[in-house]
């Protein structure tokens, strides 16, 4: 599609508010939970295992269906189909049957009058438990042999002999919490039942199909008797993606057995105890070099803690795999990849899907080749780039792309990067107890599903004859801002103000067979499909104007032109339907050139790359181990920039939820496999408080993406996460400047004020200090 | 028996009959009884924030708003008082200048905090408060949002708060007031919901005589902790004894030489009176909670649930409070660190209740220092909690009151350490000998927020880093950035 000519006007590249802001800061915008309730709404609550692993010999509910208000009790014999929620692997039950595996997995749920009556009725079953061995760790569950697939391993040449054989070599291991996705608006499900086994289904969900097909393969029902709608969720950051099913599932299930509307609402700790995370790893790291730094070899061996299902975590594993190398270029690589199957709840897709963790070994490795070298970790990391040290990327695609050099050189001169590494030394070299690190990082992010077959969408675009135009395409909104930006696309195609474009919620039965909006794919596939369906119609116009006026039309702000004449939007069309011309589309597209091999793990799984760079400087309490982002300077790429305020907004957002991460968000199970962190209490994201004072966001100026996206614009939903390892990497020099960088920090994630200081306490023994 | 709660919606009164359920949340109140769901839940607990709300009460003759927690504030509560939502303010296409601000600044993504962000700083402007990035981040604290990474709230805050921009706050308060006065409740309220009652007496003395009648009541301050009894514990409370409506226990006496604290009094009203004190109290109290926990818990409240973990008793014991108790007629007065006597027991007699906190002005001359270690510098739970009153003659300790929470069962006094610190030189070397009687004087837990061992060193590294402060090192706080 060719993209020249844009006129200051156009509804791409500006920069728009979201949709749905006036709605958000009056109250107004409905929320699952804020629609009103249907009469006779049945409440449900959930019965859970209180064991990480054990058989359940005895599930006495007589209690339970006795209590008051209590209308149904659910268990796995009250599954009409198969009861499994799984996206594919068939091994995640709706409720657990003869063995829990994990503290808090379901095990019944309880409908009732009304909420309280229903927790009430809930915490009255009488489960009688025999324990089993429980593998809470991922390292020891990979020693058990307790896998959910067999090890996963991707090579670029002979990366141990390479390592062996390089000049210098360094070491380490690297542990990284996982991350509850404290969306705000937890899980929620609403479901009334229609004719015969129809049922409609309000869920905040960022994967409408697959819970629509899974609720159909719970129920026993055809696809089509399942219609599955989402307007907006409070949030979904991967955690809506196959983790709000369950309860959607639940809530279908009642209503199909009592033929009642009925609800589920999750409160916030029993959320958190449910739902799945980010994975936590730990990475063993071995890189060989050279005096100046640059790789010979990486080797990495990752082991992450799965969960008791397999959920999503081959891809996540997998994209961990792809995200080994960053934006390096290592002419040899072994990347293994060990999926442990634990007795805790499964963890799952979280914004970035393993690339986060996937990068933090490369970027500690490159900290220690700088360190062991006595050079600027800045320096060693332009040195092995993408674009400077080669183009082949561990799993054979070649990176064509490649800017992140210039993204970190710019933002080094900007920021004033070695003036103020100067002026940290300084600082460091006094003799205060608090201390300074700073560090400029690289994202390099794969853009696309790696299971190729998900790289398609479709959309759905009515032009009726006023003029106005009814959108709907098949991604879900969840505050990312996909449907301004799938409208101003729209707009965009018929030259029409922003305003005619009506963007309503996401259903099944209006655009089928969608993909999760996830993998930062939302505006690239949905703006395409919805465009796709405005070139249809559009062509439809062409034709019939070149026949009734003669003349092709030109759409422009003003009107349509067709030779001579001009004629509003409204006009035109209205004509057009007097002259029987369609005026609907159902627009598709999948995205092309993608392949990948799993077998051998090479192909081309990613359409694109999207880029970032940041650089953080942080200061740390040696006595305490507190610490503080003192300042952030991001430059970004996001190709030509649908919508630049929503994807500022994207990048901010990013980095913060990030830097949480990676420094306040500590996930505490215990040696009973209890989750101890559940509430916000206790789990702690960042306050407004843990915003740097000094925060420079750009989104980079000469950004365009060399593949045909729309508009030529980037994803840029999940890499600004990563940007936030800069900050990670900046605390881990402070607390190396405690040993005068003499030895590496063992600095684990999250970087709290104990890992801080047992990390220092570290330095100064092998320094002798 | 027999008058219902009455309170201002929007300005209009508002009516809720006397057998309400007396623990009935003002957040299901609005979003399953009046249908006002704009404001939301997000956690049921008090630290998101994603329900906040609005509430004005007289106070002095004056009104004063000011943002709460909807989530854990029982609908009783609200008698006689005045409340305001996210609804209140303005709807699409008649936006209230902070609802402009935010759409203006992109400051919604997913929109699900943003009714309570709105609220937040509604509160704070309605209040007059000028808050510039810094204030606006305390003001802020209690409301967490997942999706923005702040900076445009901050910014729709800065022009909305930073002026003075108070558009027509006088003539409403003026309006509000009159209002207030008229609905001001003539008698006790008194609920009974199938026989689970709420009571409200009005003095010091019918509290105590309600709470002699009922020594099993659950007695209520701002519920910023009994509130999670019921919608985390859900727990069916029987008797709720209110003090909020016990006007003379919501008093701050200046006696000279000492300030009493009533069980009444806020956070947020004892906050600068504490800070007067010494200025280390005002830091401690701005990590403590949200603001909107600071608007209604209370001092005495954070004393009287004996936790091991609150903010309050380790500082107050450091300052030498003492605690006046009251059973019925009779009174008692004890230091504070006497109170806490094992985990979850205090001295307390039945039918008794903590009716003050007197907090001694701290002499001239003494090191007087407050610490917390905490995951999340703002709005958490002490891991650790440091306090320190050290009098010095001639660089040496002459005697010092030292005491933790975070380390034991109870809030407690590090005696042998203090013991062991009189004589000493107020330096580095010179504390280091006593550092090691921390560990007869405590033997912490590990849990969820720390270690036992992260506990006992940075209780020992706390003690150092307030030599060092106390002679003028640097805060990690008070950092800039350096300079390019």
């Amino acid at each position: 599609m060719a993209d020249s000519g844009a006129a200051p006007t156009r509804a791409v590249h500006a920069a728009i508010g979201h949709d749905s802001a006036p709605r958000h800061v009056s109250g107004e915008a409905l929320y699952i939970d804020d629609i009103p309730e249907p009469p006779g709404l049945l409440h449900l609550a959930v019965g859970r295992s209180d064991r990480a692993h054990a058989r359940i010999v005895g599930l006495d509910l007589s209690a339970v269906r006795a209590a008051p208000g209590v209308v149904a009790v659910l268990t796995p014999t009250d599954v009409p189909g198969r009861n499994d929620i799984s996206p594919f692997a068939g091994d995640d039950p709706l409720f657990a049957g003869d063995e829990a595996m994990f503290h808090g997995q379901p095990l019944f749920c309880v409908a009732a009058e009304s909420l309280p009556k229903a927790r009430a009725a809930a915490a009255l079953a009488v489960v009688e438990y025999e324990d089993l061995p429980a593998l809470l760790e991922a390292e020891a569950a990979v020693d058990a042999g307790s896998l959910i697939e067999p090890t996963q391993t991707m090579r670029l040449g002979d990366a141990r002999a390479a390592i062996a054989a390089a000049p210098r070599r360094t070491s380490g291991r690297l542990r990284i919490g996982g991350q509850e996705h404290f969306y705000l608006e937890g899980q929620v499900a609403l479901v009334i039942p229609g004719e015969g086994q129809d049922l409609h289904v309000w869920t905040s969900t960022q994967h409408p199909t697959e819970t629509q097909h899974i609720l159909a393969r719970v129920l026993g029902c055809p696809d089509a008797a399942v219609t599955v709608e989402v307007r907006r969720m409070g949030g979904g950051f991967g955690g809506k993606e196959t983790q709000s099913v369950q309860w959607a599932a639940m809530a279908a299930l009642a209503a199909r057995l009592t033929r009642r509307p009925a609800k589920i609402r999750l409160d916030r700790d029993d959320d958190m105890v449910m739902t799945g995370k980010r994975h936590d790893f730990v990475t063993d790291w071995t890189v060989g070099y050279d005096a100046d730094g640059r790789l010979r070899g990486a080797a990495f061996e990752m082991a992450s803690r799965c969960g008791f299902s397999a959920d999503l975590s081959h891809a996540i594993n997998d994209r961990a795999m792809f995200h080994a190398d960053n934006a390096y270029a290592a002419p040899t690589a072994e990347i293994v990849s060990h999926r442990a199957r634990t007795h805790t709840v499964s963890n799952t897709a979280f914004r970035g899907f393993g690339g986060p963790q996937g990068m933090m070994g490369i970027e500690r490795a490159l900290d220690a080749v700088a360190l062991d070298l006595g050079r600027d970790p800045l320096d060693v990391r332009l040195a092995n780039l993408y674009g400077v040290a080669g183009d082949l990327t561990p799993y054979g695609q070649r990176v064509t792309d490649a800017v992140a050099h210039e993204l970190m050189t710019e933002l080094a001169e900007d920021c004033g990067y070695r003036a103020r590494r100067e002026a940290v030394r300084a600082w460091n070299a006094g003799g205060s107890h608090l201390k300074r690190g700073l560090a400029l990082t690289p994202v390099k992010f794969g853009i696309s599903f790696t299971t190729t077959h998900l790289n398609q969408a479709g959309a759905l675009v009515h032009v009726y004859t006023d003029g106005s135009i009814h959108l709907n395409h098949g991604g879900t909104e969840m505050g990312q801002g996909l449907n301004i930006k799938v409208a101003q696309v729209a707009a965009d195609a018929f030259q029409v103000p922003l305003g005619s474009v009506r963007i309503t919620s996401t259903r099944t039965d209006k655009v089928p067979n969608t993909s999760a909006t996830a993998a930062s794919s939302g505006s690239d596939l949905n703006g395409m499909a919805a465009l796709d369906a405005c070139e249809q119609i559009k062509a439809r116009l062409a034709a019939w104007a070149r026949e009734a006026f003669g003349h092709a039309p030109v759409f422009a702000p003003d009107g349509v032109r067709v030779g001579h004449e001009r004629l509003s939007f409204r006009d035109f069309v209205n004509r057009a339907w007097m002259a029987r011309i369609s005026l609907s589309a159902a627009g598709f597209y999948r995205t092309p050139d993608i392949h990948y091999d799993r077998a051998t793990h090479t192909g081309r799984p990613f359409y694109y790359y999207a880029y970032g760079a940041a650089c953080s400087e942080v200061a740390v309490d040696t006595l305490t181990g507190e610490s503080r982002v003192l300042r952030a300077d991001i430059l970004h790429d996001a190709g030509r920039s649908l919508n630049p305020a929503i994807d500022l907004g994207q990048i901010e957002g990013g980095f913060i939820q990030g830097l949480g991460w990676l420094t306040t968000e500590e996930l505490v199970f215990d040696d009973r496999g209890r989750l101890r962190t559940h509430a916000p209490s206790t789990y702690k994201i960042p306050t407004a408080g843990d915003r740097p004072p000094v925060f420079n966001i750009a989104i980079w100026d000469r950004g365009e993406n060399r593949e045909d996206t729309i508009h030529r614009s980037k994803a840029v939903g999940e890499p600004p996460l990563m940007l936030a390892i800069s900050a990670f990497c900046a605390l881990t020099d402070a607390v190396a400047s405690v040993g005068g960088h003499r030895v590496m920090p063992d600095l684990d994630a999250p970087a709290t004020p104990e890992r801080i200081l047992a990390a220092v306490a570290d330095v100064r023994r092998r320094v002798g200090a | 028996m027999g008058r219902p709660i009455r309170f201002l919606l929007d300005g209009e009164v508002r009516e809720l009959p006397d057998d309400t359920d007396p623990t009935l949340t003002v957040l299901n109140l609005l979003r399953y009884h009046l249908r006002r769901t704009g404001t939301k839940e997000g956690c049921a607990e008090g630290d998101c924030g994603a329900c906040t709300v609005a509430l004005g009460e007289l106070a002095d003759g004056c009104v004063r708003v000011r943002a709460v927690n909807a989530c854990i504030l029982f609908a009783p509560m609200l008698d006689g008082r005045a409340l305001f939502t996210v609804e209140s303010l303005g709807r699409e296409g008649a936006l209230h200048p902070v609802q402009e601000a935010m759409v203006h600044r992109h400051a919604s993504q997913c929109g699900f905090c943003t009714p309570g962000f709105v609220m937040s700083l509604h509160a704070a402007r309605r209040g007059g408060e000028v808050l510039d990035r810094a204030g606006l981040a305390d003001a802020l604290a209690g409301n967490l949002c997942r999706c923005t990474g702040y900076g445009p709230i901050l910014d729709a805050g800065l022009d909305t708060c930073l002026d003075t921009g108070r558009s027509g706050g006088d003539a409403d308060d003026a309006a509000l007031t009159g209002t207030l006065e008229a609905i001001r409740p003539a008698e006790m309220l008194v609920l009974d919901h199938r026989g689970r009652r709420f009571l409200a007496p009005r003095s010091a003395d019918e509290l105590a005589a309600a709470l002699a009648d009922n020594p099993e009541a659950t007695l209520l301050a701002g519920g910023t902790d009994v509130g999670l009894w019921v919608t985390k514990q859900h727990r069916m409370l029987e008797t709720v004894i209110s003090l909020n409506e016990a006007a003379d226990l919501a008093r701050i006496d200046d006696l000279g030489h000492c300030v009493r604290i009533g069980a009444g009094v806020r956070y947020a009203d004892a906050e600068p009176v504490l800070t007067a004190l010494h200025p280390a109290f005002g830091e401690l109290l701005r990590r403590l909670g949200g603001r909107q926990v600071r608007n209604l818990g209370t001092v005495c409240g954070n004393i009287a649930n004996g936790s091991p973990i609150g903010d309050m008793p380790p500082a107050l014991i450091a300052a030498g409070a003492t605690l006046a108790l009251r059973q019925g007629e009779a009174r008692r007065e004890i230091p504070l660190e006497a109170f806490f006597l094992a985990y979850g027991k205090q001295d307390l007699r039945p039918g008794e209740f903590v009716e003050a906190v007197i907090v001694r002005k701290p002499p001239g001359g003494r090191i007087f220092h407050l610490a917390k270690l905490s995951k999340r510098f703002e709005q958490d739970i002490s891991a650790v909690c440091l306090g320190l009153s050290v009098g010095l003659a001639g660089g040496r300790v002459t005697d010092a009151r030292v005491a933790f929470g975070g380390m034991a069962a109870i809030p407690k006094r590090a005696g042998a350490f203090e013991a062991a610190l009189a004589g000493r030189p107020w330096t580095e070397a010179g504390v280091e000998p006593a550092l090691e009687a921390l560990s007869q004087d405590f033997r912490p837990i590990s849990d969820m927020r720390a270690s036992a061992a992260y506990r006992l060193e940075a209780a020992r590294n706390l003690v150092r880093r307030a030599v060092l402060e106390s002679a003028g090192a640097a805060r990690l706080h008070d950092l800039r950035p350096v300079s390019a």
